[in-house]
């Protein structure tokens, strides 16, 4: 396949141009040492064989669409409308550049501004930015966006109940700064998922922030009533991880006094795709919109008053602020934030509502009815939202290979992957795509494979 | 011409779609406090959705509407056969915790690309994790910081950078801790070797270098960079943007690089969606490749199974879960459609069609550099004769004529740039009239400015306020109450 | 191109000004800066209490395509920040001496004002800045 429209004498017509003998002539700058090495790589294949080869490679996977599921932890399997795909598929929107040229952008600009409000009016803050890569590294820009807010802070306080890559990936970010991170356990003597009264007071006056999550990774809501004020009394910054779905139930964090409210917006109409393309979602206080990284979009006008919007702020960024910038990000997750903002206008304020009531309560009827099972239980006493934990009877690496194995199930989570000392704890999603008899057939199937 | 805000369409109690019943008794919700009171999302039907969003894609224009020479963006065509390799239900409805044995398609199909970018780069170990060509420059200066602690060495805290780089590059090694010292170059274009000889010292963690570089030109003394670095102790790294200049005629590790990043998203024909989604994945020689990010993709070749593995130095994951799969099936699918023998030929037009260009306007508009250049070239914006006229002022009236402007104003080290990259997609005709309509403007600059002041004229919008939306900060939408 | 200079005024070459007002001084950037950054959207001014010493960077001016760093001419601690910048920016576009101040110090060392250039030094130092095209 080759998608070069040169004929023969084209290549001609263009040497003669620029007076050169052969196209081999223009790499003479190339060290004839290392000059056009062999690939080591097939030979070219034809649209049809080429798709023939991937949709056998996909036909090796197991997939969702054919397959129950009640894996969460931090990936969900949620519904998007068919809408979504027909937007995207538009390639006005998927074959355009970063909008650096306003005049001709004004479709993606215009979204991505809706973007941003959506994300507002979802998490209760001020503003928005346009994306960073997904929820992790927007956690790692949160905390490098605390350190510059604070100024000689050398700590952070975390919960060990923030999502383990996201915790990850923060240390990873962070390696090369002076920097103590407390509070979950990882490298402490201190014990994981501490609650979040003791975790408050962990921060001192060399904390630049405290990072909790609800809900967090095991499922629960956090009571976070309080939690602001004892973290800005020591001139600290309140960091709050969320789902987006949870938001069409759930109390912002915004309205509790954050300071930085973040997550992964892949549920907001973003195909699993195996970990991949996704969007972190970012949003803050007006006053700390200047230390806030990533692509910003504002509304003004032409010169002819007509409305329009532009990139601003740009000057916090890399391409001009270099050394001093307040990331280097430069790409980010168009394309996935568009998805975000359609999803949330096509299911808008009553349809989001609905989304996430019927995880709850399907959740909590997988939870009742797992608890009833000999050999099963499931501590309910803190509130849930889509997500809880079983406690099995058998490790749960063997419960899920059992699942899978015997009952044609994926499973959920084996919390002993990151998690010292919780090899028997199953972590279990319930979304609005598991109906009533995938639940009753994984209820059943649980007890089947008990022993 | 002007689209509502979707909040301005909004009326109260319309629906959107509609959704099942939960169809399992009720729980009783949270205590009222947990619980919001407002959600002030917007309330649409499906055809306002859908009309909205139309009338919004009209507004833009994409590499599919015409040609896009921006340079060091590579916007080449984007194959469709890609955008249905990457919505078959076996890639795009799997779940990243699911049992490797239920994901074998996926995890082959990484490895595969894994193998692909090492045989085109020469690196032997490619991680795909990065999300983005900054995310994989962050990567790889921390790998090289990794390098040097594992081995005692914590006084080594210089990156050397060029004048010509990208911001991403001193914004990541500021990211890092480290310190950035910047190079001059020389009347050719080059890095000049005399600064880059005066800074190496035993405080010297490496360099970072675009090559070819954002000129559009192929060092001249690039081995010899990589020498003199290597010489003080130094590792380089590459940035990759420019890798659609040597594919198939040279190799990245064999240039002196032991650490780069490729942009799938410029390179590898996977779409740009308005500002992302990238991805930026990174090879590494013998020196680095224990430490690049995980997890990676390994085959046991005995069991004929691929599985997840972490390097064995990894500085650890930089995102979660394993990197942007989707993009990765479509640089898969544009590589494997190409074989070797395309994807030399995608360089080589690339060239040809950079050097033609470059022969057309040379006497057009003045050229940075009259050397054979890569895959794209610097002119300057100013015109003898029209001295108010300004590279944005010949970007904005390009518009008019139905081309995307070129990058403008940088490099920073060239006033008034542009900076133009045709990729090798664009035919000879689509070249010519980018050709002429830039000449045709430089005539109107000298015969009549102000259609080059007040451009663009036929955009849905005009030229657009940048300093009140800078000092009026609007980032959201209020209801007008609120105003 | 006529450039304004103030004659009350001493200046740095990256062109601040320093005016004395007792033991204390008002600093600021000059009419060549304002002129070279174009319409300035942003000042980033420093805390009041924070101590500077002469040289370091201070404060921060943005236009719509750079950021650019602000040197202190003196060595001092802020007593007062221009609190009118923050909604009008562009004050210091239309009025760089006056009501377009930055900060207010208290001077730590007044024999560091011998090494501020005179108001007909800066004079000559931006005439040659703006033979050389001006950057």
């Amino acid at each position: 396949m080759s998608y070069v429209p040169h004929t023969a004498n084209d290549v001609q017509e263009m040497l003669a141009r620029i007076g050169a003998g052969s196209v081999q002539e223009l790499f003479e700058a190339v060290p004839q040492s290392v000059r056009f090495p062999a690939l080591d790589l097939p030979g070219p294949l034809s649209e049809l064989e080429t798709m023939q080869e991937l949709t056998a490679l996909a036909e090796r996977n197991v997939d969702l669409a054919h397959t129950p599921s009640f894996l969460g932890a931090g990936a969900y399997h949620h519904w998007a409308p068919s809408v979504l795909n027909h937007i995207l598929l538009r390639s006005e929107f998927y074959t355009a550049y970063t909008p650096y040229q306003p005049e001709i952008s004004q479709g993606t600009l215009q979204a991505i501004f809706e973007y941003q409000s959506m994300i507002c009016d979802l998490t209760g803050m001020d503003v928005s930015n346009a994306s960073h890569y997904d929820g992790a590294t927007a956690l790692a820009e949160a905390v490098i966006m605390a350190l510059s807010a604070t100024r000689n802070r050398n700590r952070v306080v975390m919960a060990a109940s923030v999502h383990p890559e996201y915790r990850a990936t923060v240390r990873t970010y962070t390696q090369g700064m002076d920097l103590a991170i407390v509070g979950d356990g990882v490298g402490d003597d201190g014990s994981p998922d501490l609650p979040l009264s003791e975790l408050a007071a962990l921060v001192d006056d060399r904390t630049a922030c405290l990072i909790v999550q609800s809900p967090d990774f095991f499922g629960r809501i956090g009571d976070l009533r309080g939690l602001a004020d004892t973290v800005h009394a020591h001139k600290a910054l309140l960091i709050v991880v969320v789902d987006p779905i949870s938001l069409g139930l759930l109390q912002p964090p915004g309205a509790l006094g954050a300071d930085i409210v973040l997550g992964e917006g892949q549920p907001l109409g973003n195909t699993l795709s195996f970990g991949g393309p996704w969007v972190g979602f970012f949003a803050t206080r007006q006053e700390l919109v200047r230390r806030m990284a990533g692509r910003l979009v504002g509304e003004t006008v032409d010169v002819d008053g007509q409305r329009g919007f532009v990139l601003t702020l740009s000057t916090r960024e890399q391409h001009i602020r270099r050394e001093k910038a307040t990331s280097n990000i430069c790409t980010n997750q168009g394309l996935n934030a568009l998805a975000a903002a359609v999803y949330l206008a096509s299911l808008g304020k009553s349809g989001l509502r609905q989304v996430a009531e019927i995880c709850y309560h399907r959740a909590h009827y997988a939870a009742s009815a797992i608890n009833a099972l000999p050999g099963y239980s499931v501590n309910a006493t803190t509130p849930f939202f889509k997500e809880f934990v079983v406690h099995c009877p058998r490790p749960a690496a063997e419960i899920n290979a059992a699942l899978w194995r015997e009952q044609g199930i994926i499973g959920g989570y084996d919390l002993g992957q990151a998690y010292l000392g919780r090899e028997r704890d199953l972590l279990l999603c319930v979304t609005e795509l598991n109906d009533r008899g995938q639940i009753d057939r994984l209820v059943a199937a649980l007890q089947e494979v008990a022993s | 011409m002007t689209e509502p805000i979707i909040y301005e369409l909004s009326v109260p109690g319309r629906q959107g779609v509609t959704l099942p019943a939960p169809g399992v008794p009720l729980a009783e919700l949270p205590d009222a406090a947990l619980l919001r009171d407002d959600l002030p999302l917007p309330q649409v039907s499906e055809v306002d959705v859908v009309r909205h969003y139309v009338r919004l894609s009209q507004l833009n224009y994409g590499v599919d509407s015409g040609m896009y020479p921006l340079g060091s963006c590579t916007m080449k065509y984007n194959p469709k056969m890609n955008e249905d390799a990457a919505r078959l239900t076996g890639f795009s409805q799997v779940h990243p915790y699911q049992p490797e044995e239920t994901v074998q398609g996926s995890l082959e199909l990484m490895f595969r690309l894994q193998e692909a970018l090492q045989g085109i780069s020469g690196f032997g170990a490619v991680s795909l994790q990065p999300a983005a060509g900054a995310h994989g420059e962050l990567t790889g200066v921390l790998m090289i910081r990794a390098y040097h602690h594992a081995r005692g060495d914590t006084g080594r805290n210089i990156v050397l950078i060029p004048d010509s780089a990208h911001g991403t590059n001193p914004a990541t090694t500021s990211m890092s801790g480290l310190e950035m010292v910047q190079l001059k170059s020389d009347e050719r274009g080059n890095v000049d070797l005399d600064d880059l000889r005066a800074h190496l010292s035993d405080r010297l963690a490496g360099m970072m270098l675009t090559n070819p570089n954002t000129l559009g030109l192929f060092d001249e003394h690039l081995l010899e960079i990589g020498a003199l670095v290597h010489g003080a102790g130094g590792l380089m790294y590459g940035d990759g943007a420019n890798l659609n200049a040597l594919m198939g005629i040279a190799k990245p590790a064999a240039l002196g690089f032991d650490v780069m990043h490729i942009n799938l998203h410029k390179t590898f024909s996977t779409p740009h969606g308005g500002g992302g989604p990238g991805s930026g994945p990174v090879g590494a020689n013998e020196t680095l490749a224990a430490f690049l990010p995980g997890p990676v993709v390994a085959h046991d070749a005995e069991h004929e199974i691929y599985h997840l593995t972490m390097p064995a130095q990894s500085i650890g994951r930089v995102k979660a879960f394993y990197g942007h799969f989707g993009v990765m099936v479509r640089a898969y699918a544009y590589i494997r459609s190409l074989g070797a023998a395309g994807l030399l030929q995608a360089s080589e037009i690339a060239v040809l069609n950079a050097n033609y260009l470059q022969s057309l306007l040379k006497d057009v508009l003045p050229l940075t550099h009259d050397r054979t250049c890569m895959h794209e070239f610097v002119l300057r914006g100013q015109v003898e004769g029209a001295p108010d006229v300004h590279a944005l002022d010949i970007a904005k009236r390009l518009i008019d004529y139905g081309v995307h402007p070129p990058t403008n104003y940088f490099p920073l080290i060239v006033p008034e740039a542009l900076m133009i990259e045709p990729t090798e997609t664009e035919s000879k005709r689509s070249l010519d009239h980018f050709a002429a309509a830039l000449t045709e403007i430089v005539a109107e600059a000298r015969r009549d400015p102000e259609l080059l002041h007040s451009a663009p004229h036929t955009a849905p919008v005009r030229r657009l306020d940048e300093v009140r939306a800078a000092r009026q900060l609007k980032l959201r939408w209020r209801p007008e109450s609120q105003d | 191109m006529a450039t304004s200079i103030s004659p009350d005024c001493l200046y740095t070459e990256s062109h601040e000004w320093i005016r004395v007002d007792g033991d204390q001084a008002y600093a600021g950037i000059t009419d060549y800066a304002q002129d070279q950054l174009s319409d300035i959207v942003y000042v980033e001014l420093p805390e009041v209490g924070a101590s500077y010493a002469k040289g370091d960077n201070f404060a921060v001016v943005e236009s719509v395509k750079a950021a650019s760093d602000c040197y202190l001419g003196l060595s001092g601690e802020i007593v007062e920040i221009n609190e009118e910048l923050e909604g009008q920016p562009e004050v210091v576009n239309s009025d760089p001496y006056g009501a377009g101040w930055f900060v207010r110090l208290a001077i730590a060392d007044a024999a560091e004002l011998g090494t501020l250039m005179t108001p007909a030094e800066y004079a000559e130092f931006v005439a040659k800045a703006e033979a050389e095209g001006g950057h």
